[in-house]
């Protein structure tokens, strides 16, 4: 055994050196504040956006209203990108001495970060806040982890119709009033022009999908009795009804599952802005992409329709939210810092700049005004947005791909309806029960 | 080892005439004398700075690898939103129990196989092709083995894709044009088994060059007589290669056949890059993609370990069961 005695040791060594990462210390931090000063430099992380002078510009301005109160404080802003926001936002959990005072998350990401201990519980100051009473109740829920406020809501993302006007004039089709409609449309276009899709679909796009879902009367899953206890409702009659239509959009007749089922939403936008799709699915985030691609100046947004004409499927309701981390030493500077940076002048500001849809009813509307472009997605979410199960599940349940598994699944043939939304219902089940 | 040490310690000018000539008994006569007095400690002094190297980046973090596949361990212990616990075998069950982690294991098993053979057949076979071309195209086959040896695995995976997409991809076209209409806007990663050929040619692309290299110095390094009686013989290229290229390289292919096993076993960026984190409906998951789903991506570092030391294992007992086997056929490394 001497020979493998000395081949051993470099053998583990090179197995053990690419899984070691995990190998630091089992520590855990302490997250706790000790104290609440009134002075000093507050640390912000914003997410680096991909034009982001503008955001930068409507910063300062909220950071020039904060100092005017609080001339002892100093705040230093750096611009995260976004892309390894996940990891930063990680090691600021962990190492409590280096983090930020305040950070801007995604929405979804409300429920994991409260339960790893990161946020802080601001339900009080939100109460107080006069701003606050004229947020939209599902990016409210979007800040909300059992009844507790975890943060401001700064904008809201949600998704509309884009369809190519010259396609559709010259086809003479309008625009659809059902789900049902949407499908003949799409496959009709693609019948007419093979080189387009009719909509493009993306296996892996799960918020383009679940407003069929929604609109059907289905959910991702209900609350069940327990404070956050949820049980999935992905495998319901009614949810299934939803799958069956999406997934009825991958075909030869619409958009191959050969190469849809692999895309994401970012690949079915990028189809239609090049000029590939005659629709897609595509958020108000979107459309400086759409405007910078081939179907500029071609192109209308109208919301999703339901399934009965005059109803508008139920949008995601994605987003930023500004939260004050647990660890912070000036819990009430940063708080009103948030406010500054969340209130509703920097909303309406950066809308203007940015194009980022405010949170407040009120102020979303006044942008419509001004922006007419917008209408679509403030109609949308007039109507009703939805959200995710607010449970840290939902971490899991996304970073595992629980729904594009399933929809890949159906949309490529490998399961049917019933075997991939029960196996994804299964799965749910199990990440809810380990997480409450 | 244990013969050579002892030398060490001994004066070195008759040591290093002996050597070679020297029968046996006399340094099997002096040894143990030597070895308890002196080389009981010398030759542990002399292997202490890389057994502290050793100790500090490897039985560490193994022992935490181990320690932490015990624990309840995910984002929310490490900073501090729940109490870290203690869960015995759990992680061990909860992965055991788990369907895909089976059918990954299957795959990745099937995968790294596949890899192994095709890129020793390949770095072998170009090896013996250089040792028999001219110049020119001996430099230039080196120079594009270099190349894809330099290449980062991340580059070369988004190449690839390149290459086979369905609309852009001159691969398809050219397949196409070749009478092959099967290939028109075909889609590589679609299809399970036409996704892990796919990657396994990138694999095989990156890391044939090693093998090459390695195996075209051995070759060089073979006497020229010997390679020179056997074409007298008149033996074919596969005859010399089979009965004396491969039995004289025996010690060079063992070393780079387990060190492809190791790499191919843990391919990460190819399958994570090519076929967007593990594949339509995580078709061609393999166990590293899924360890880091189920680690980092999903903050799950307890079970992440878990898998972490099954690998571990597995690759133990792949690689020791293999020197064994050699072993019993009477070969010394």
């Amino acid at each position: 055994m001497k020979l493998s005695a000395r081949i051993a040791v470099p053998v583990a060594a090179l197995a053990v050196a690419g899984l070691a990462v995990t190998g630091c210390a089992p520590s855990t931090s302490d997250n706790s504040a000790k104290t609440d000063e009134k002075s000093g430099t507050l640390r912000v992380w914003l997410f680096q956006e991909v034009n982001n002078k503008p955001k930068e510009e409507v910063v300062s301005a909220a950071l020039a209203a904060f100092k005017k109160d609080h001339p002892d404080a100093k705040a230093d802003i750096t611009y995260i990108p976004v892309d390894t926001r996940a990891q930063k936002i990680k090691a600021a959990f962990n190492d409590p001495k280096s983090a930020p005072d305040l950070i801007e998350y995604g929405n979804t990401d409300t429920a994991g970060y409260v339960k790893d201990g990161g946020l802080a519980d601001l339900t009080k100051e939100f109460e107080a806040w006069p701003d606050a009473k004229d947020t939209d109740p599902a990016a409210k829920q979007s800040v909300t982890v059992g009844g507790k406020v975890y943060g401001a809501p700064l904008f809201v993302g949600v998704r509309a119709l884009y369809y190519r006007t010259d396609v559709f004039k010259e086809l003479d089709l309008k625009p659809p009033a059902t789900l049902d409609e949407l499908t003949e449309t799409a496959k009709k276009i693609h019948k007419e022009r093979p080189e387009l899709y009719g909509l493009a679909v993306g296996g892996a796009y799960t918020y383009g999908a679940m407003p069929f879902i929604w609109a059907n009367g289905g959910d991702i899953a209900n609350r069940a009795g327990g404070e956050g206890a949820y049980t999935a409702a992905i495998d319901s009659d009614a949810a299934k009804r939803g799958i069956a239509a999406y997934t009825a959009l991958f075909g030869d007749d619409n958009c191959p599952a050969a190469k849809c089922a692999q895309m994401g939403g970012n690949d079915t936008v990028q189809a239609f802005a090049s000029g590939k799709a005659a629709m897609a699915i595509g958020g108000d985030f979107n459309r400086q992409a759409v405007e910078d691609g081939a179907a500029k100046g071609k192109y209308g947004i109208v919301p999703l329709p339901g399934v009965k004409a005059g109803q508008i499927a139920p949008a995601f309701a994605g987003g930023n939210n500004i939260g004050l981390l647990k660890s912070s030493k000036h819990r009430t500077l940063a708080v009103d810092l948030m406010k500054s940076l969340a209130g509703k002048a920097s909303q309406n500001k950066l809308f203007d700049a940015m194009g980022f849809l405010p949170t407040y009813t009120d102020v979303r509307e006044d942008a419509a005004k001004r922006r007419p472009y917008v209408a679509p997605f403030v109609k949308t979410l007039a109507a009703g947005a939805k959200f995710v199960p607010a449970t840290p599940a939902w971490a899991t349940i996304d970073s595992s791909l629980v729904l594009p598994t399933m929809f890949q699944e159906v949309a490529s043939g490998r399961k049917d309806v019933d075997a991939a939304s029960a196996a994804a219902a299964k799965k749910m089940n199990a990440a809810f029960s380990s997480a409450g | 080892m244990t013969s050579v040490s002892p030398n060490a310690t001994a004066p070195p000018a008759p040591a290093r005439g002996e050597r070679g000539t020297a029968p046996a008994p006399i340094r099997a006569r002096r040894s143990p004398r030597l070895g308890a007095a002196r080389g009981g400690r010398t030759p542990w002094l002399y292997l202490a700075p890389a057994l502290i190297v050793l100790a500090g980046l490897l039985i560490y973090p193994i022992y935490q690898l181990g320690l932490i596949s015990t624990l309840q361990y995910t984002q929310a212990q490490v900073s501090g939103g729940e109490p870290t616990s203690f869960r015995g075998l759990g992680n061990y069950t909860d992965l055991f129990s788990d369907g895909q982690f089976w059918r990954v294991l299957v795959a990745t098993l099937a995968f790294a196989a596949a890899c192994v053979v095709s890129t020793l057949a390949v770095g072998c076979a170009l090896a013996v092709l250089l040792t028999r071309v001219r110049a020119v195209p001996r430099i230039a086959l080196m120079l594009a083995a270099l190349g894809a040896w330099a290449t980062p695995a991340v580059t070369g995976s988004t190449v690839w894709v390149f290459l086979f997409d369905p609309d852009f991809g001159p691969v398809d076209k050219v397949l196409v044009w070749l009478g092959l209409d099967g290939f028109a806007d075909y889609s590589w990663t679609y299809d399970r088994l036409s996704a892990f050929a796919l990657v396994l040619f990138e694999v095989v692309w990156c890391s044939f060059p090693l093998v090459m290299v390695t195996v075209y110095a051995g070759i060089k390094a073979i006497p020229g007589e010997v390679l020179e009686a056997a074409s007298l013989d008149g033996a074919s290229a596969w005859r010399t290669w089979r009965s004396v290229m491969a039995p004289i390289l025996r010690p060079i292919l063992i070393v780079v056949t387990i060190q492809s096993i190791i790499w191919d076993f843990k391919v990460f960026t190819q399958i994570y890059v090519m076929t967007d984190g593990g594949g339509i409906a995580g078709q061609n998951l393999v166990l590293n993609v899924y360890a880091y789903q189920k680690a980092f991506a999903s903050s799950q570092y307890g079970l992440g370990s878990a898998i972490g030391v099954v690998m571990l294992l597995i690759l133990l007992a792949v690689t020791l069961g293999y020197l064994r086997l050699l072993r019993r056929q009477g070969e010394e490394l």
